[in-house]
């Protein structure tokens, strides 16, 4: 059976300035499944994961064009929808960047902002989102702490709670794992497969291991291009391009 | 080679060594004459009395009306210059974003201005009462001092505010915030510590300086009991009493030099208090 589309990309084109560092990007993601964008640094996978929620607004040297839908609606000429839209998809980057105040308050940010307003709706949510993102035993106690006092791999987890607590359908991932040691990686890469079943996941990595454990469609990207995409047998078990087989052998300059 | 290098170091060295201790030198030179006189002259009667049958001729009396005109003058002209410059540099660090050359362009006339003499700043206030028919008054004082620390209150917010991670704001973006919610929920909190530091620095600029209120906000015996009447400041009763040559007034222009850099020092010694409690949360991760 053919998964559905979730996100579609066509045509997309970043340049940053005079530089042109996505050239033509045409890519399908599929709905409920793990898709990983992997490539060596530098070939613009963070930027394709900022385009899909179009953070390239916060980029002033960066130029646009293109589609990117999602739910038929094309992210890059949303103007100002963009705030709404934005909600439809979470956001994990290389290091948590929990908001500076409690970790309670850092729950319930997203929930107000989604209009979430009785204290006591409230603290449920806050409650079971902490519990799904497997934080709460440890901080059920110092909920009116600042957050930045939990360690890095806490402070992750509690990014993912918060991501969630807004209710995407969408989680961009951008190498989540790479500031975490190996025991927290471990979790993230095992709660993502959990969430693939209510969620659409798009993880950004270099890592080989974590894309063929993880991964069920892979889109391999260099240089600004998408070299090849398929599913995980087809890429990993068969690559068709020269760059994917050096890439996956070892054998990359 | 290596020994004419040597040379050079040392001769460096030496030229560092004279240069640093001299600066240190006059400063403490300055601090212990304004101690050592202000001392003498300070009492309590000096601090908690208005000067007695003038404040150029009279012997009695004390500063009460400088202290608390210069307080007053301070406090009002941070609290404005505070609600207009906050969102000014949030304006300039969340919103204009993209406009890269706009900001700059801002950025540039705000140091320029900053740079501008606070005696020009002072006649800009005069011939402002002029048009408007204002006398010297708190009011009139407090306007142009407002004007004046502006550029600094904006300037040091917006440097403080360019600290905020852009991952901070992408976290921000993804959870559906809008721009306001970005700068007033997130920005405002993520550097509190550096704000406040920003109003004590402005407010110690504010206190300090005598060539802006010298047109506008006048001088009186009185303690300040109205915006529309003249008010005494701290600066100015050094200035006014120690050309005055009564040995007694001059007493308390020493007096005014040693409350005001006690203030200024209290003030500054407060924001180094929180630039190192911030510095500390920063680091906790």
């Amino acid at each position: 059976m053919e998964p559905t589309t979730k996100i579609h990309i066509e045509n997309l084109n970043v340049y940053a300035g005079k530089q042109q560092i996505l050239k033509n990007i045409n890519i399908e993601i599929p709905k409920n499944k793990i898709t990983v964008i992997l490539g060596p640094s530098g070939c613009g996978k963070t930027t394709l994961l900022k385009c899909m929620n179009r953070l390239t607004d916060l980029y002033p040297e960066l130029k646009v064009t293109g589609k990117v839908m999602i739910n038929d609606k094309n992210v890059l000429e949303a103007g100002e929808d963009i705030v709404k839209l934005r909600q439809y998809m979470g956001l994990l980057s290389q290091r948590p960047y929990p908001l500076p105040m409690t970790i309670y308050n850092n729950i319930a940010f997203g929930l107000k902002l989604k209009g979430v307003k009785k204290r006591r709706n409230l603290h449920k949510q806050v409650v079971r989102y902490l519990q799904q993102a497997n934080l709460w035993d440890e901080v059920k106690n110092r909920l009116r702490e600042p957050a930045s006092r939990l360690s890095i791999g806490q402070q992750q987890r509690l990014c993912l709670a918060r991501g969630l607590a807004v209710n995407p359908e969408i989680i961009l991932a951008d190498e989540p794992t790479s500031a975490l040691d190996p025991i927290s990686s471990q979790y993230i890469e095992e709660k993502f497969v959990e969430l693939k079943n209510d969620y659409t996941i798009v993880l950004v990595t270099h890592v080989l291991r974590q894309a063929r454990r993880i991964a069920d469609f892979v889109v391999f990207m260099y240089l600004g291009e998408v070299i090849e995409q398929g599913t995980v047998e087809e890429v990993f078990g068969n690559p068709k391009m020269e760059k994917t087989k050096q890439y996956l052998g070892g054998t990359f300059n | 080679m290596k020994y004419s290098g040597k040379i050079e170091e040392k001769v460096f060295k030496i030229l560092m060594v004279i240069a640093t201790y001299s600066i240190l030198a006059v400063l403490a030179i300055i601090i212990y004459s304004i101690f050592a006189k202000g001392i003498k002259a300070l009492s309590w009667e000096i601090l908690s009395q208005v000067p007695q049958g003038g404040y150029y001729y009279g012997k009695g009396g004390g500063i009460l009306n400088a202290i608390l005109g210069s307080l007053s003058l301070a406090f009002g002209a941070t609290l404005l210059a505070f609600i207009v410059g906050l969102p000014v540099a949030l304006y300039i660090n969340v919103f204009l974003v993209r406009r890269k050359k706009l900001i700059t362009l801002f950025r540039f006339i705000l140091d320029l201005v900053w740079g501008i003499p606070s005696i020009v700043y002072g006649a800009f206030g005069f011939s402002m009462m002029i048009l408007l028919g204002l006398q010297t008054s708190l009011l009139a004082g407090m306007l142009t001092v407002t004007l004046f620390i502006l550029p600094i209150m904006i300037r040091s917010m917006d440097e403080i505010l360019q600290t905020v991670p852009i991952g901070l704001s992408e976290a921000t973006y993804s959870l559906g915030a809008n721009k306001s919610e970005l700068a007033f929920k997130i920005f405002t909190r993520q550097t509190v510590s550096g704000i406040i530091t920003a109003i004590l620095l402005s407010f110690g600029r504010a206190i300090g300086d005598a060539a802006s209120v010298l047109f506008t906000a006048g001088y009186t015996d009185n303690l300040p009991n109205s915006l529309m009447e003249p008010v005494a400041t701290l600066p100015l009763s050094i200035f006014f009493q120690l050309s005055s040559p009564v040995p007694a007034v001059q007493d308390r222009a020493y007096a005014s030099a040693l409350v005001l850099t006690l203030i200024i020092l209290l003030v500054s010694l407060f924001s180094r208090g929180l630039g190192k409690r911030y510095h500390k949360t920063k680091i906790n991760f």
